[in-house]
């Protein structure tokens, strides 16, 4: 199946109301039959738990107490001045417990877990930011964790793989296949299987069979509502946009979510392009525009002809998986959210304005939303939508989520920018 | 089961029934490790003692599979396999032996070709039916279309784990057998035969399925004697993938006519 023309879809319903398993024609359960059960579980846990107020009054308090919510919304003038009459707005899951939004999902999932009487949760990792918010995650319920982590991203993601072995859970590089993330989840799809009595597997993004991309939505919504309400307390209005980076996207559906049926609202997920999407070294499967089934779902995927997954490439660990949530399949399809690949060398530049300017250094996964940011700005300016004569509530606001720190990537970026001696620099890759 | 469609896995099953055996069911991968060598490693299967041969299309992402298999299928597509050579491989098999042939495939493989062209194709090649490790019936519509209308044998995979309810839905979606999954966790050779397998079974033939085949961890002789005590046929891959791999294609004869001496009742 090919891709249909953008805003060929029907859907005239509530887009907001969306459940799984099926999101027009993505999503599902493409999974083996060993794992039904288990996915029924999960499914009846967390339907139950969210009409529970002893369980919405926990997370909360976990949320408040502990994740550090609500995340801050600020303004960064000097990174958008070259763009008169545009204000950018962060949405800072960077000051997040762990550095990023991954904890928010997490959080949720280890109540279920803990819920369900599991006693242990596994999970797989690119950047290492899940896998770091899933060992904190066992450290604080006193859980058993194995997180699966791409031999190749064990490399690029060193620091990540120490912070999680410190918090106490055993890392396994994998070293079959391509060696990044779509490796460590089928790795840790094999270890559900046959493990599923004890163990819950903490996906961390809003791909795989029903009910994750429901489920871990739910639990990153909470980006979107503060930032609607932050956007009217701090601006008197709705954005005109917000930005999110798409690698399975998890932080984008969860900022979009608060929006979507905000007609004016424009939404827009920055998927990787690595070296370019015309040169196939790239991790941007909505732009690839090829449909199949991978990790349980039906939805835009890196394929060859023949059906096989097509390795992906991305300077961000993050975004460096061939899939995407098939609610961002159906998003795209019905229009409501545009989708655009960003290179690696344009999501390099935004990481060092925004460091340079703002003084904040954004994980490289979040600069390729930086780098839509910047782009959308730029054409507001040239088409005259906007100048430095457009009066403040008129202005355009942007909001991007800020989705993670730099921290982790310090040495990737310190190699891209030659900062490091030649024969050091492969530490960073 | 839906049975007014000729199936050839069950004629097969029950002519080794008539024959007082166990049906023995061998697993190898299509291409590996060239695809004529898989061909001459299927023939040797058929002729010694097979009655049904389940070829596995190499994929890049087997969650189901253990080191071997995983590694056997990873060599075959780095050799350059692609899909459609399976049918080839189909043709060869079922003219150069009498036993029926099945592809076991994860699903992108055959819903990137188009469902109905991959089912024409390979009931065109002769095949029999299609095990599918990660389809359940929940997402098989177009399946159920595409097999009925070129008579395929659909093997639905039950499980340990699998609730009362997916368990009928499964023996209810099923043609041919169904496949009893013996254990919970990915191919590869074990030590014994899973406790658990008996009563995924049981399970299975009381909710109504005449042919209950038992796969995952079958590796020995006396696993498939085992087998025959509860089960209509044992289904053994991981054994015959390291023979191929270790000996080539005539080790594979030897092991399943070793295997095969379990198969018998009497
Ligand atoms: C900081 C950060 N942003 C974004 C992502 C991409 O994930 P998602 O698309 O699910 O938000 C990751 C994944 O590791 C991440 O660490």
């Amino acid at each position: 199946m090919e891709r249909p023309a953008p805003g060929s879809y029907e859907h005239d319903g509530d887009f907001q109301q969306l459940e799984g398993p099926y999101f027009g024609r993505y999503g599902g359960q493409w999974m083996p039959e060993s794992l039904m059960a288990a996915l029924q579980e999960v499914e009846e846990t967390f339907r139950k738990a969210i009409k529970d107020p002893e369980f919405i009054a926990e997370l909360n308090d976990l949320n408040t107490n502990y994740i550090n919510r609500p995340s801050l919304l600020t303004e960064a003038p000097r990174f958008a001045q070259d763009h008169p009459g545009v204000r950018i707005f962060l949405k800072r899951e960077d000051l997040n417990h762990t550095g990023s939004h991954k904890i928010n999902n997490v959080i949720g999932q280890a109540l279920l877990a803990k819920r369900m009487g599991k006693t242990r949760l596994i999970a797989e990792t690119g950047a290492g930011q899940h896998g770091v918010a899933t060992a904190t995650a066992a450290a604080l319920f006193g859980l058993e964790c194995t997180v699966y982590m791409g031999e190749a991203d064990t490399k690029r993601q060193a620091l990540n793989v120490a912070r999680m072995e410190m918090l106490g859970a055993e890392v396994k590089a994998v070293t079959i296949g391509a060696r990044t993330l779509k490796d460590a989840i089928n790795e840790a799809l094999r270890d559900w299987v046959a493990s599923v009595d004890t163990t819950h597997y903490l996906l961390g993004t809003v791909t795989g069979p029903a009910p994750f991309p429901e489920m871990v939505r739910y639990f990153h919504q909470v980006i979107g509502d503060e930032a609607r309400e932050q956007s009217l307390e701090q601006t008197g209005k709705l954005p005109d946009a917000v930005i999110a980076c798409v690698g399975g996207g998890s932080n984008a559906i969860g900022l979009f979510h608060g929006f979507l049926d905000d007609k004016n609202v424009q939404l827009y997920g920055m998927e990787a392009g690595g070296a370019g999407v015309e040169t196939g070294k790239h991790a941007a499967p909505i732009a690839l525009g090829r449909v199949g089934v991978l990790h349980g779902a039906r939805t835009y995927l890196m394929q060859d002809e023949d059906g096989q997954t097509i390795d992906s490439h991305s300077i961000s660990a993050g975004l460096d998986y061939p899939g995407v949530g098939p609610q961002h399949a159906f998003l795209h399809d019905t229009g409501r959210a545009i989708y655009q690949p960003v290179s690696d060398s344009e999501a390099m530049d935004a990481f060092k304005l925004l460091t340079r300017s703002e003084g904040i250094m954004p994980a490289i996964e979040s600069s390729h939303a930086l780098a839509g940011a910047l782009r959308l700005a730029a054409k507001w300016v040239a088409d005259g939508v906007v100048d430095e004569t457009t009066p403040q509530d008129e202005q355009k606001v942007i909001i991007v989520n800020l989705s993670g720190r730099g921290d982790k990537d310090v040495s990737t970026a310190a190699t891209w920018f030659g900062m490091v001696p030649e024969d050091h620099a492969e530490a960073g890759e | 089961m839906t049975e007014s469609i000729r199936s050839l896995t069950a004629e097969k099953i029950e002519q080794a029934r008539a024959e007082g055996r166990t049906a023995f069911i061998g697993y190898l991968p299509a291409g590996y490790p060239t695809i004529d060598d898989s061909i001459e490693a299927a023939v040797q299967l058929g002729n010694n003692g097979a009655d049904i041969i389940e070829i596995g299309l190499p994929y890049s992402d087997p969650v189901m599979d253990g080191e071997v298999i995983q590694k056997a299928t990873a060599e075959a597509l780095q050799n350059g396999f692609r899909v459609a050579d399976v049918f080839h491989i189909v043709k060869e098999v079922t003219s150069r032996t009498d036993a029926a042939v099945v592809i076991m495939t994860y699903w992108n493989l055959v819903d990137r070709m188009g469902v109905d062209e991959f089912s024409r194709r390979f009931a065109e090649a002769g095949g029999a039916g299609l095990v599918t490790p990660d389809l359940v019936p929940e997402e098989a519509g177009e399946w159920f279309e595409a097999s009925d209308k070129y008579e395929l044998d659909r093997i639905f995979l039950t499980a340990p784990s699998s609730p009362d309810e997916r368990v009928k839905l499964t023996v209810d979606s099923s043609r041919g057998f169904v496949y009893a999954v013996s254990v919970m966790g990915i191919t590869g050779a074990r030590g014994e035969v899973s406790n658990a397998a008996e009563r995924v079974v049981r399970r299975a033939h009381d909710a109504g399925a005449p042919r209950v085949c038992v796969g995952l961890g079958i590796s020995e002789p006396h696993h498939v004697v085992e087998i025959g005590s509860y089960a209509d046929g044992a289904i053994v891959g991981t054994a015959l993938v390291s023979a191929l791999r270790d000996n080539g294609p005539q080790a594979v004869g030897e092991i399943t006519r070793n295997l095969v001496t379990g198969a018998s009742k009497n």
